[in-house]
């Protein structure tokens, strides 16, 4: 079963191909790595995955439905790039907007706060918290809902690497329980903390698998490696 | 449409406001200050005064409305907060409403305090009801709110939306008989002026100075919420889902 499913996906972006025809799937219940170096496409696709992304051609389903039509609105949470998150406003007003929106249960607000260790910042207005903090208020906005898909464009950008590693288990915990989870990430050392991966380059998928596969692939000991071999392979 | 979110986009406006008590001090504060001055201006000529002043009051809250929406809207766009709620059971409408309520009251709010210092400290008189000019007031206000939505989407930057401020509304403050009495604009303004909402408005407010409630002002009041109901339209049209 596979949450997401793209088939030859072209976008196209201030006349440039962002996106290759692209094929590609994220299996349900996982944590799927989203990894490749800055101007690969990776916010695109998951742009297109969320249905925020004008596409030139091709199909993406989400759960089994186009992407972006009205009843994967309350299945989908998007965490962007840039904390997109009310500044003058608190941790908690955030939420509070937000869970109001997307119908979430009373208690829910807290909940999210409690998965990104934001308690004691909950009262804290959010343009006085440091980018970490600032990213770690949009992950609890995306939280909420309790959506099945989770689509985290670089959540673990600027945190310390203890704060890394409590997302890392929170996002693991959240697939044990059935959920499915794409993460996009630029640095490598965190490819193997997922299950699956895909690496793209240049708007186009250069491989998918777990770590384990792809460096037994490529012989590489480790995946930046694994990725160097790939680049070399696909230019040969 | 949904009330639940709805209510929620404006209680969320209502408490960014709250947040910044210099621009709602600037927002409530300054035309109680222009129409002071106004009056000191035309203190030899208490007809002036009482001849302009109550359009005026009327006005302010247009061209505030105007700015503050345009400038809110255009950081909903570029702190990718938008892109977030266009992926939530949000519907467009529910957001222009939501915004569309939040500043409605703070121009009525706007509209009752420069209301009280007009008609109590500084001795302005109209000849038709009060609380209708304070109402024509939030009138003009939500156009605004609707105006500045939809020019919005026309800006990338703070900057760029601060200058449609002159670009949109300069003219029409001009053009609306404020300053030159329509019927003796030269006719291609006369057009111009036909064809701007505030001109509506300011008529409107003329007819309450005068206490003359014809069928023109009938036709004004239907011509600004009109107006108002086409901005707000093409403000959802330019609210999209998706974007390149």
């Amino acid at each position: 079963m596979n949450a997401v499913e793209i088939r030859r996906l072209d976008v196209v972006r201030g006349g440039t191909p962002a996106l290759r025809s692209l094929d590609c799937a994220v299996p349900a219940g996982t944590v799927t790595g989203l990894l490749g170096p800055s101007g690969s496409g990776k916010t695109t696709l998951l742009r297109s995955i969320v249905g925020v992304q004008r596409v030139a051609r091709g199909e993406v389903t989400v759960l089994g439905a186009p992407a972006g039509s009205s009843p994967l609105r309350h299945r989908v949470g998007y965490m962007t790039q840039a904390a997109s998150v009310y500044g003058d406003l608190t941790v908690r007003e955030n939420l509070r907007f937000f869970a109001r929106v997307v119908r979430a249960p009373a208690g829910a607000t807290q909940a999210a706060v409690a998965a990104v260790s934001l308690e004691a910042e909950a009262g804290r207005v959010v343009s006085r918290l440091s980018g970490g903090q600032r990213a770690r208020v949009s992950l609890a906005v995306a939280l909420l809902g309790d959506p099945d898909l989770l689509v985290l464009d670089e959540p673990t950008v600027g945190l310390d690497p203890v704060l890394r590693r409590e997302l890392w288990r929170l996002f693991h915990e959240l697939a044990a329980g059935g959920k499915t989870l794409l993460v996009s990430s630029h640095v490598m050392d965190e490819a193997d903390r997922c299950d699956g991966l895909l690496l793209l380059r240049d708007g186009a998928l250069l491989a998918e698998g777990s770590p384990a596969e792809l460096r037994s692939r490529t012989g590489a000991r480790d995946l930046d490696e694994a990725f160097l071999r790939l680049v070399e392979r696909a230019a040969a | 449409m949904s009330l639940r979110v709805t209510g929620a986009v404006a209680e969320r406006v209502l408490a960014q406001l709250r947040r910044d008590p210099r621009t709602l001090v600037l927002v409530l504060g300054v035309p109680c200050l222009l129409e002071t001055l106004l009056k000191e201006l035309f203190a030899g000529r208490s007809d002036v005064f009482q001849h302009v002043g109550a359009p005026l009051l009327g006005l302010f809250p247009f061209v505030t409305m105007f700015l503050v929406t345009s400038i809110t809207m255009l950081r909903e766009r570029t702190t990718g907060t938008l892109e977030r709620l266009m992926t939530l059971p949000l519907g467009k409408l529910d957001l222009l409403a939501g915004y569309g309520i939040a500043f409605a009251l703070l121009a009525a709010v706007q509209a009752a305090l420069v209301s009280a210092v007009a008609f109590g400290l500084l001795g302005l008189d109209v000849a038709g009801p009060r609380p209708v000019v304070a109402a024509l007031a939030v009138g003009n206000a939500v156009l605004g709110s609707a105006l500045g939505l939809f020019f919005s989407a026309f800006a990338q930057t703070e900057f760029q939306a601060v200058q449609f401020m002159p670009a949109v509304v300069f003219p029409q403050i001009l053009l609306c008989g404020l300053f030159v009495a329509r019927e003796s604009m030269a006719t291609w303004l006369r057009w111009l002026s036909d064809a701007l909402p505030l001109t509506y408005a300011y008529d409107a407010l003329a007819h309450t100075a005068t206490d003359t409630f014809d069928a023109r002002f009938a036709v004004d009041v239907a011509v600004i919420g009109g107006a108002a109901l086409v901005s707000l339209a093409l403000g959802a049209a330019t609210l999209r889902r998706r974007t390149d």
